[in-house]
């Protein structure tokens, strides 16, 4: 075993075993740790892959952004543990079983005996190759449909988000700018000048003594 | 690095609808407060210009371009002509149900052009990334629609179960496809066919492959076994969605089963046909005997679209450009028989009821005889009663499937046919032959819905008479 596949054996362990942690604490915070972890030990997988773009990104993106994000929502929400995994242990056995199957299923095809390292060799790469260029280049080229496609999957994504949580409150309860009418309002419109004498008259001054 | 500038020719309907619901979508925002039905009108001219600019340059040859991303053909077009088509006269009847339904809001159109956006991407797909975007885009629009009305329960319900499904479904489709690529180390379709053809591929993991990818197909069409969520889903949703499902995004899922087996898979086809004369048998069956005991009108068509959709696959048995054009052909029918028919459960539907149970068309030829004739072609024409259209998409791919040698399975689907097509007579019976139990006359909410559902039904019966143009097309554009 070279001292590449040590790495590599350490990494994807503590990927598998970090995923197992995310389906199986109770705690949603601890979950999205322990997914944080899951995806530091993939980029480490990237790497050793020579994919250190990629690795890169997952570990900014993902780590640094999108999942601060997700622990802020995660702890803002007031879950309820219990009722969630209420229908967890009913199915339990047949959702092992399936696993089970679908383990050994997916062993027996895509196994060492398919995709090992003798079967396929990886391709020799010369130290110049630059993994963010040979990314970016088709990415803007050949992909680009695909690329501008994502674009519109995000944007529909927010539309929906917004579509779903927004609330709209009539514009009796809310008081809304009105550009038109505060551009056409005119002094007459805010101010009234009202005629009034500068003193009271005799007659009031007279009647008030009385009282 | 030499990169030629690809041509934007093929695929400018495509641009001009994402430019156009841009724009809606930003015009929205400001014109919504003063003028109520802006968008809506804005949508279906929208519809309009790019159903024009797919007629302008009707493609008659195959052409490719964004690196053999898309693909521009004669039968991607007639599929995309229909989908905008129909789409049409979808957001006609979604905006009556929506005032109806008093949650009319201008996200309903901008969302709804997005998902026709998908389909557009889903049928002109020529590599796995574009067609899963596409699928991805439209799933996206459709399960926000279902959970638009956030007061109902069982709306929110259906989309909640679409959605965990439809993940679910995306899922294997996507585990399917990445073996499929890492056999074949292409994603492009007709790349992958030629790598197959060679031999060079390995076996085992292209079949594994093409079973997870049937699997996800088979979810998205919503065949049995796979098929749990379709009634609940039809059922609980806002009629307008269910018909936005069950018509247009039929067909652009025809059109992502055609591309990914027959475009991509020729070699593999032992390996899908057996699949699919599983789901097929199985979807026939379900359809037809399930459906017998169904009251609610909208979950008596989900479950027969189970059964529709069945017949459709019989046509991909088939394994040959006629048994793909009869399918084509089915689809079509399908979908403007399931407009006119959600178009009537619209056009009747008030505040105050949905009226989607059998037991609300009681006595309806005493009450409006004219939408009672209407509903009487749309249920013949589902059950596939000559002179109807129905008939004669059913006659073709049963015809195909036969000569293809497979004669018990046509057996099986004429069966199945004859028990469905009880449950459509029933609703002709308790139409015609029942008592009201409150005879006052029923209107449709406006007089532009009663024209509508009258064309489209007419138009099954129109197809019915005339229908060597519609066959001939499909035909021309796979042979």
């Amino acid at each position: 075993m070279t001292f590449e596949q040590f790495i590599f054996y350490i990494l994807a362990t503590m990927a598998a075993l970090s995923g197992l942690m995310v389906i199986s604490v109770k705690n949603p915070v601890k979950a999205a740790l322990w997914l944080v972890l899951t995806f530091v030990s993939t980029a480490g997988i990237w790497l050793i892959a020579q994919a250190e773009f990629l690795g890169l990104v997952l570990i900014l993106v993902y780590v640094g952004a999108v999942m601060v994000l997700f622990l802020f929502v995660v702890m803002m929400l007031d879950i309820n543990v219990a009722t969630i995994k209420e229908g967890f242990t009913r199915y339990y056995p047949l959702g092992v079983l399936t696993a089970l199957a679908i383990f050994a299923l997916i062993y027996l095809v895509v196994g060492p005996n398919r995709f090992g390292l003798e079967q396929v060799v990886p391709p020799v790469m010369d130290g110049n190759v630059s993994n963010t260029l040979s990314i970016a280049v088709p990415l803007y080229t050949t992909h680009v449909y695909a690329f501008i496609l994502a674009a519109v999957l995000l944007l529909v994504g927010i539309v929906a988000a917004i579509t779903l949580t927004l609330r709209r409150r009539s514009p009796e309860t809310v008081l809304y700018q009105n550009i038109d009418k505060q551009v056409k309002v005119r002094a007459a419109d805010r101010f009234r000048m009202v005629k009034m004498d500068a003193v009271k008259k005799e007659a009031d001054i007279n009647e008030e003594e009385k009282d | 690095m030499n990169f030629v500038i690809p041509s934007f020719l093929p695929a400018i309907p495509e641009i001009a609808l994402l430019t156009l619901t841009s724009i809606i979508l930003v015009a929205d925002t400001i014109w919504s407060k003063r003028h109520e039905f802006a968008t809506y009108y804005a949508t279906q001219f929208a519809l309009f210009i790019v159903g024009m600019l797919l007629l302008s340059n009707f493609a008659t040859e195959q052409t490719l371009t964004f690196s053999g991303s898309f693909v521009r053909d004669s039968f991607g077009d007639i599929l995309k002509l229909f989908i905008i088509l129909i789409s049409m006269g979808i957001f006609m009847f979604s905006r009556e149900y929506l005032l109806q339904a008093k949650f009319y809001r201008g996200e309903f159109f901008t969302l709804g052009l997005f998902g026709i956006l998908g389909m557009l991407v889903m049928v002109s797909a020529h590599n796995f990334i574009i067609l899963y975007l596409g699928l991805e885009i439209m799933s996206l629009a459709i399960y926000t629609l279902v959970a638009m009305r956030k007061s109902n329960g069982k709306a929110l319900e259906a989309s909640l179960k679409y959605f965990v499904l439809g993940a679910l479904a995306t899922g294997m489709l996507l585990y399917g496809i990445s073996m499929l690529y890492g056999a074949t180390a292409t994603i492009q379709f007709d790349e992958m066919a030629k790598v197959i053809a060679s031999g060079s591929a390995d076996d085992v993991v292209l079949s594994f492959g093409v079973v997870f990818v049937v699997i996800g197909l088979a979810f998205k069409l919503g065949t049995v076994p796979f098929h749990m969520w379709v009634p609940d889903v039809y059922e609980g949703a806002p009629t307008a969605v269910t018909l936005y499902m069950g018509t247009a995004a039929k067909i652009a899922a025809f059109a992502m089963l055609y591309r990914v087996l027959v475009e991509a898979l020729p070699g593999l086809v032992a390996d899908w046909q057996a699949l699919i004369i599983i789901i097929t048998i199985l979807s026939l069956i379900v359809g037809a005997v399930i459906t017998l005991v169904q009251e609610n009108l909208k979950r008596l068509l989900a479950y027969s679209g189970i059964a529709h959709i069945g017949f459709l696959l019989l046509g991909m048995i088939a394994a040959n450009p006629g048994g793909y054009s009869a399918a084509m052909i089915y689809v079509i029918v399908y979908a403007i028989t399931a407009l006119a028919a959600f178009g009537m459960i619209i056009a009747l539907a008030r505040t105050s009821s949905e009226f989607d149970m059998i037991a609300d068309f009681k006595g309806m030829n005493k009450r409006n005889s004219w939408l009672a004739l209407m509903m009487l072609f749309v249920m013949f024409s589902m059950a596939g009663i000559p002179p109807f259209i129905g008939f004669y998409a059913k006659v073709l791919v049963i015809e195909e499937v036969v000569q293809a040698g497979f004669t018990w399975l046509a057996i099986l689907a004429v069966v199945t046919a004859v028990i469905s097509a009880f449950y459509y007579l029933r609703v002709v019976k308790v139409m015609y032959f029942d008592e009201p139990d409150d005879s006052t006359p029923i209107e449709p909410v406006s007089r532009q819905l009663k024209w509508a559902v009258s064309f489209i039904s007419a138009l099954l019966l129109i197809l019915g008479l005339m229908p060597s143009s519609l066959i001939t097309l499909c035909y021309n554009s796979l042979a």
